[in-house]
């Protein structure tokens, strides 16, 4: 039995492998009350709008979205724990739900993907989705004291530590690391899941995905794609790539400077499109699939999926699009010593 | 993308306490502004990697190093090169590692603890992603000799490698040692460092090598000249055989062929350890060459203060380009003696060095190195000189001088809004425009007047309302009518290039020409005086607006819904969740809010988009492009602040109301002190997505039963005197700074008085506890739509509210707020709107309508189809 790492890696050699898309539109649309969203859980605090609890007290309505995206055409789903961790916890007063949400979700998750395989034949993976928290290392939220910090490294160290060990425990295949508006932050991370990894002795790699916050092509820690490249590679991601931030279109030119620069398969999943003026995405799927076509004609990517506003049918239309297209080959990335601070430091050979 | 790439790197060394005493100083008295700017400089002055070490016995170094690598990572010219965290304690450095991101430098680590040790930090630096410097360093002490160095690094690298760390990202420091010390074991140290790091570039594939080159000079303290000739004579020789970074002051090194030959060649023999032809010590030739070096500080610092020291032209410039209004009117006296002794005119300052430093300024805002603060400040340094020169220029004034051109400009009737139009005039005046101003409020008749009177050449209209934009129309025609062929420039934040081309150039033969922003103003105005440009570009943009006008009409918009179909989609709220009856209903009078509090409900995003600078605050601050003006910008904000609370200037006032109420279709009649009111609210008509409701403002609010609330708020009184005074002095930038603020203000109060209605007034929310941050983000229940913006376009439903709130007329209104003729709100930092209590209560835009919707609108309103389609003209096709 080959692992999951190398059957990703084979699949992505013969072609286009496609990712889910949106929870939180998907989430909305079965109208959950405050009632729904706790069960039967003795909570103190309203949790509705707690996503990641719906694990625990609707798992049968995730493991449906899950379904509809692995039966639209999706090879890997996403473990519904963005939030799962103790940081983002609090502010519903479930910090002590942390392991068990994480645990469940790629129980659930794996449990889909697993009906869907035996639907079809088709391998299908699950990634253990590492959301950014709200907090930030390299940033002040105070201006006047720009060196203040709200979090220290170690303390979001254990907090990411505790996420990963539950997700590995639960049975998801890689890490995803993902929606990285603070390039520190995602290094917290990645040696959190390399630790967590290691101590559980099986091999779940990572995948790494940033997002920016302007179209200069730059994270909120304010990191060009390639100098936050340079800043992970060393945790040896099977993917990296682009999620959230914008649509597909405006996405492009920074998805092909990464798509240069990595050794690893190039993972992207845009929005659906930009909000209009009420936040609402408007792109209909075939729009969205017809963009991404765009980055196929340039060989950018070797797995496509969807972010904020993509539902079931954006993901089908994406799995069309995909479809007998080539993917992405890896290049040959010569030996330099890549430094960087916001931008890219390379020293000659 | 930026991408640097290099074959020999200068890593900074300034940042460095046991390199710098200055910087010493500056940490050991907890200086770290001045220290943050150290580091600023090298990285202007070429440092591509800075070294950051805190090494020093009274300092605690693992806070020092967190402290410091933290502030600068808030500059982002600062940070966008990569750090060197330099210790000997890896306590230290770890602690370091945990505050960058990127990929950072560790120097250094070494077997100089043994084997273990040693690889135990190599692994950690690959878990935290750093490359690293190893020192020549080992169990038996620190190598010297050329063999020890191969020897000590051979080894390191087999380690290294044998444990998965990447060659390229080892580093070998080879240990630059002092020569000329008189010691003759010294004598040899450059050339075993330079054969050493030869034979290693071949033998560990893939390394680089670096070095601290101060120690080469040490016996040469206090004379820097030959200190930097020395370095870069060693540079000269080691980087050829492989020495690709170095710790140095990117600032004081040499050009190898610039270093006087006798001090070149002596220190070439010291280095290379020759022996002159004539067999002198090359030491003792080097120490006796030096004395006569000696003294000759480099020349440094004080450049600062430099520029008063240039000729008078050149400081004028340099003013108006920094915008310092210290020193301009000494200045500019003196180039008008200057001007006046060799027969010249008055003018002719105006003319050649005002206009020159004038250039330059515009030269920078359209390259967009420059931004809006900053050109304000300019003119205001410009509009002081020109007061000065006034008085000697009316003396012997000649009556045929004209400026580039002469341009009108107003806000139009029923709006009062101005400050872009300031922005816009004082821009137009910098670039050499003669701008005649009639302020706001002006009527059709006053600009066409003052048009023919002033010879004007331009008219540029302003208005920020959505009223306006029919106003604008107006203009257009009266100026058709009065055969009028002067170009109209339309500008404000409600106007666009698709509304100019649709409904304004179609009503007038002129040129007719939307302008997004000051910055696009000269452009345009300059384009359409000038003989040359005037009429492709005319012509140019009457195709463009004809293309506009084709594509709206070929292409058809996304389909609108009957009103019955829309209100049979409407929103249904639960109205279980509606909130109770208020805890104290009826109206409360604030007449004097404490300014203090309200500062901190300030959102400074939008202040700084009033001045063009593009951004979210307090992100923008630290902006690559526009965080200079930005933090001048806010400095000065907040410098205004300070007075505006301290002195008084503004007295907040407002007014709430609590009512209650109920639906009736699309109607809110709501139960005021003086019976009903019939609050009539529009429907989205745009065809929706699945699962997507066409919203109404009354679908918030319960068929019976329910309440309602509705405010006003105004910061804008006693700014007056204070405007007239920043008039009076010429001062364009205060007035502008001081406008700004009394919005921020309103806006503030708006926020804050929302707030005292969740919580006490209304009280739903009575244990709400939001930060400024989380209410900017609209996180409370609730929301305030106010007449004029999308949820709730029509502005003329304001009288109603008005009168809910108590009525009154002119400075009588509730808050003392009065309604022009376009609804609009004077003093015009006020803002109005409604209470929706329902906690689905959302905001959304109404936007396209149908005429269906419109003609029963007209009926709900009691008007005839004619004013209400005057009213809707924003939301219909």
């Amino acid at each position: 039995m080959t692992s999951k790492a190398e059957q990703l890696r084979a699949a992505a050699r013969e072609r286009i492998l496609v990712f889910d898309g949106g929870y939180g539109t998907a989430i909305q649309n079965h109208k959950l009350g405050e009632d729904d969203y706790r069960g039967d859980l003795d909570l103190s605090m309203d949790q509705k709008g707690n996503n990641d609890l719906l694990s625990l007290t609707q798992p049968k309505i995730i493991e449906g979205i899950h379904l509809d995206y692995l039966r639209a055409g999706a090879d890997m789903v996403e473990t519904n724990t963005f939030s799962g961790t103790r940081i983002s916890m609090a502010d519903y007063g479930c910090e002590h739900l942390v392991p068990d949400l994480n645990r469940k979700s790629a129980e659930i998750a794996r449990r889909a993907a697993d009906i869907a395989e035996e639907e079809d034949g088709r391998p299908r993976f699950v990634a253990g989705s590492i959301g950014p928290t709200n907090k930030t290392l390299s940033l002040s939220p105070d201006v006047e004291d720009p060196g203040f910090r709200e979090i220290n490294y170690d303390y979001l160290l254990g907090v990411y530590r505790e996420q990963c060990d539950a997700l590995i425990e639960g049975g998801v295949d890689f890490l995803l690391i993902e929606t990285i508006f603070d390039t520190l932050n995602a290094k917290c991370a990645g040696m959190a899941a390399m630790e967590a990894e290691a101590a559980s002795g099986r091999e779940v790699p990572l995948m790494i995905s940033m997002t920016l916050t302007d179209l200069s092509g730059r994270n909120l820690s304010g990191h060009t794609v390639e100098a936050f490249w340079h800043a992970v590679r060393h945790l040896n991601p099977i993917t990296v790539g682009l999620n959230c931030s914008f649509g597909a279109n405006q996405l492009r030119p920074h998805l092909a400077s990464l798509a240069k620069e990595s050794d690893a398969l190039i993972m992207a999943y845009p929005n659906a499109g930009l909000p209009n003026d009420l936040g609402e995405y408007d792109e209909a799927p075939e729009e969205t699939a017809e963009l991404i076509g765009k980055w196929l004609d340039e060989n950018l990517v070797n797995i496509v999926g969807g972010c904020c506003g993509t539902t079931p049918e954006h993901i089908a239309a994406i799995a069309k699009a995909v479809e007998g297209r080539e993917p992405r080959p890896l290049p040959e990335v010569p030996v330099r010593t890549r430094l960087a601070g916001l931008e890219p430091f390379n020293m000659a050979a | 993308m930026t991408q640097s790439s290099a074959n020999f790197v200068n890593i900074g060394e300034r940042t460095n306490v046991t390199g710098s005493a200055r910087f010493k100083k500056l940490i050991l008295n907890d200086d770290y502004d001045a220290a943050v700017e150290v580091a600023r400089q090298q990285v202007e002055n070429g440092a591509q990697v800075i070294d950051v070490n805190m090494d020093e016995g009274l300092l605690d170094a693992e806070h020092a190093m967190t402290t410091f690598l933290k502030l600068i990572a808030a500059e982002p010219d600062i940070a966008r090169v990569p750090v060197m965290i330099d210790s000997s304690k890896w306590d230290v450095i770890e602690a370091g590692l945990k505050c960058v991101s990127g990929k950072p430098i560790v120097n250094s680590i070494s077997m100089k603890e043994g084997v273990d040790e040693f690889l135990d930090h190599a692994r950690k630096c690959m878990a935290y992603g750093a490359a690293v410097v190893v020192m020549a360093f080992d169990e038996e002490g620190q190598a010297d000799t050329q063999q020890r160095k191969i020897e000590i690094c051979e080894r390191a690298y087999k380690l290294l490698t044998g444990i998965g760390f990447p060659p390229e990202d080892i580093i070998f420091d080879c240990n630059i040692f002092a020569v000329a010390t008189g010691i003759e074991e010294h004598a040899n140290y450059g050339v075993d460092f330079i054969e050493a790091v030869k034979a290693l570039s071949k033998s560990c594939p893939h390394v680089h090598f670096s070095g601290g080159l101060s120690n080469l000079s040490f016996s040469f303290r206090g004379n820097e000249p030959v200190r930097r000739a020395m370095h870069s004579v060693f540079l000269y020789h080691a980087i050829p055989a492989g020495l690709d970074m170095a710790i140095v002051n990117a600032g004081q090194l040499d050009i190898y062929d610039d270093i006087d030959p006798e001090l070149r060649e002596a220190c070439e023999d010291v280095i290379l350890n020759r022996t002159p032809e004539d067999g002198r010590d090359p030491t003792e030739h080097l120490i006796a060459l030096a004395e006569s070096y000696k003294g000759k500080s480099p020349e440094d610092e004080k450049k600062a203060a430099e520029w008063r020291g240039w000729e008078v032209q050149k400081r004028i410039e340099h003013a108006l380009v920094k915008g310092i209004d210290q020193h301009i009117i000494d200045d500019t006296e003196e180039a008008r003696v200057e001007i006046d002794q060799r027969g010249g005119k008055p003018i002719e300052v105006i003319e050649g060095p005002l206009m020159d430093g004038m250039n330059v300024v515009g030269d920078l805002f359209g390259s967009g190195k420059m931004f809006l603060p900053q050109v304000v400040k300019s003119a205001r340094v410009m509009k002081k000189a020109v007061a000065h020169l006034f008085p000697y220029i009316e003396a012997e004034k000649d009556p045929n001088a004209k400026g580039k051109g002469t341009i009108i400009m107003a806000t139009v009737k029923g709006d009062v809004h101005d400050i872009g139009k300031n922005i816009v005039g004082v821009v137009l005046q910098c670039n050499g425009f003669e701008v005649v101003d009639l302020g706001v409020m002006v009527p059709w008749s006053d600009i066409l007047e003052a048009a023919n009177e002033n010879d004007a050449d331009i008219i540029g209209l302003s208005g920020l309302i959505t009223p306006s934009l029919d106003e604008m129309v107006t203009v257009a025609e009266e100026m058709e009518r009065a055969e009028m062929s002067m170009p109209l420039l339309i500008g404000g934040a409600t106007t666009s290039k698709v509304h100019t081309a649709l409904r304004i150039e179609p009503k007038y033969s002129g040129p007719t020409i939307h302008v997004l922003d000051a910055s696009r103003a000269v452009g345009v105005a300059s384009n359409l005086v000038s003989q040359t440009q005037r009429d492709p570009f005319v012509e140019q943009t009457a195709t463009d607006y004809e293309n506009i006008r084709a594509a709206r009409e070929g292409k058809g918009q996304s389909k609108l819904v009957s009103i019955e179909d829309a209100r049979a989609n409407g929103f249904e709220a639960d109205m279980a969740k509606k909130p109770p009856a208020p805890a104290k209903p009826g109206l409360h009078v604030f007449d004097d809010w404490d300014l203090t509090e309200l500062r901190e409900y300030i959102d400074w995003t939008p202040f700084f988009r009033a001045w063009e600078l593009a951004g979210t605050y307090p992100a923008i601050l630290e902006d690559d492009v526009v965080g200079e003006s930005a933090r001048d910008l806010f400095a000065d904000g907040q410098e205004m602040l300070d007075k505006i609370i301290e002195e008084k200037w503004l007295k907040p006032r407002a007014v709430a109301g609590l009512w209650k109420c109920r639906r009736e279709g699309d109607d809110i009649v709501i139960e005021g002190e003086r019976g009903e009111t019939v609050m009539p609210m529009l429907r989205q008509q745009i065809g929706k997505r699945k699962g997507r409701a066409n919203m109404c403002l009354a679908d918030f609010i319960d068929t019976e039963d329910d309440w309602i609330g509705g405010f006003a708020v105004c910061a804008g009184h006693g700014i007056d005197e204070h405007i007239a005074r920043f008039k009076a002095e010429t001062d364009d930038y205060s007035d502008i700074l001081l406008k700004a603020l009394a919005d921020r203000f309103a806006e503030a109060f708006a926020e804050r008085m929302h707030e005292h209605v969740r919580k006490d007034l209304w009280g739903y929310a009575a244990d709400e506890d939001l930060s400024n941050q989380d209410l900017i983000r609209e996180k409370y229940s609730g929301i305030r739509p106010a007449p004029g913006y999308p949820a709730c376009p029509d502005h003329s439903l304001k009288p109603l509210l008005f009168d809910l709130l108590g009525g009154g007329s002119g400075h009588n209104g509730p808050a003392g707020i009065e309604l022009t003729e376009s609804f609009a709100m004077w003093p015009t930092a006020a803002v109005s709107g409604l209470y929706f209590g329902h906690p689905q209560a959302s905001y959304f835009g109404v936007a396209r309508i149908d005429e269906d919707q419109l003609e029963e609108y007209a009926g709900r309103r009691n008007v005839d189809l004619e004013t209400a389609t005057r009213w809707l003209r924003p939301n219909l096709d």
